[in-house]
């Protein structure tokens, strides 16, 4: 069984549900995929399946290992390839199309994606610091304040939270309910925001993946 | 074609009566009372419409008693049966929030012949 998909952010909208309410949709280029490797216990030590994105732009300049790996199954080289942990196996090949159906609307979806990368920043916007005051001679705005204690223990504790790298970290939106799909067109859509910007890549599983 | 006006696409009226700033328009609002639906009629001078696709909305702006009320519909909602354009107005401003300081006959809009 298929759990999973890679997909691409297309962007977000609105939706309106049965009862008329206005619900924040994110639109998923979901898939086709195909299969291009099954892992197994024996050979790789873990059993998984290799699916791949289909899509409009092919790999350019495929190298060496690239070419071998995709003349095993006699696809055309992707440039996008991930790999689902999946006990059962049975009944798919090397080669099979996944597409947007293996979801359902109604059924809830964990996406993980690369959220935007956000440079070097300060505590208050990393952290939620609240800073100091903005006026009244105040000569304390954006900063950390105190960063531990004196003398003892003479160092700063592990984990103290500063400024620094922000964002552009693989983050997971989980249980995100499926709004629509479209088969024909490869769309998935999702319930609220997924991280990422557009046009970025994204996995897409089902609820309980991996536990099963 | 772009993705995501496909997607919008789908769930957009396309039996609209066209309607701009400074008309007066009576907006038939679907209302859910326990298991019963009813319909209540919103009358009142149309003073700024925003956004494209979907997610587009407008506002109607109507004096009941005295106190100026206005209401903020999303274009597209099933809450909407019906717009129906009772006059056409004339105006000078895309949004009329002029209005919201006038009263009586100053806060009339004219109507375009």
């Amino acid at each position: 069984m298929i759990e999973g998909l890679i997909g691409k952010k297309i962007g977000m909208t609105q939706s309106f549900d049965a009862e008329g309410n206005a619900v924040p949709v994110t639109v998923i280029k979901a898939g086709p995929c195909t299969v291009v490797q099954k892992k197994n216990q024996e050979k790789d030590g873990y059993v998984a399946l290799q699916l791949g994105l289909v899509e409009e732009k092919s790999v350019r300049k495929p190298n060496k290992p690239t070419t071998g790996h995709f003349k095993k199954t006699g696809l055309a080289p992707l440039r996008m390839l991930k790999e689902f942990r999946s006990a059962d196996q049975a009944g798919i090949k090397e080669g099979d199309q996944v597409l947007v159906d293996i979801f359902q609307v109604g059924e809830k979806v964990h996406v993980t994606g690369t959220s935007k990368g956000k440079g070097f920043q300060g505590v208050v916007k990393r952290w939620g610091f609240r800073g100091g005051r903005a006026s009244h001679g105040s000569m304390f705005h954006r900063a950390p304040g105190s960063i531990g204690a004196s003398s003892f223990p003479s160092r700063v504790t592990k984990g103290k939270r500063m400024g620094g790298h922000m964002g552009h970290a693989r983050i997971t939106a989980r249980n995100l309910t499926v709004i629509g799909l479209d088969k024909e067109n490869n769309l998935l859509l999702v319930k609220g925001a997924v991280p990422g910007p557009r046009g970025s890549y994204v996995l897409i599983r089902k609820e309980n993946f991996g536990t099963r | 074609m772009n993705l995501i006006d496909l997607v919008e696409q789908k769930q957009q009226k396309t039996d609209l009566d066209p309607f701009d700033v400074g008309d007066t328009v009576k907006v038939h609002v679907i209302i859910k009372e326990g298991d019963k639906e009813r319909i209540q009629v919103f009358k009142g001078d149309v003073i700024s419409k925003r956004g494209r696709g979907l997610g587009a909305s407008f506002t109607v702006r109507k004096v009941s008693f005295g106190i100026g009320v206005e209401r903020i519909f999303p274009l597209h909602a099933r809450t909407i049966k019906k717009i129906e354009v009772v006059k056409k107005g004339k105006v000078r401003r895309a949004k009329l929030y002029y209005l919201r300081g006038l009263k009586g006959k100053a806060a009339k809009i004219k109507e375009a012949k």
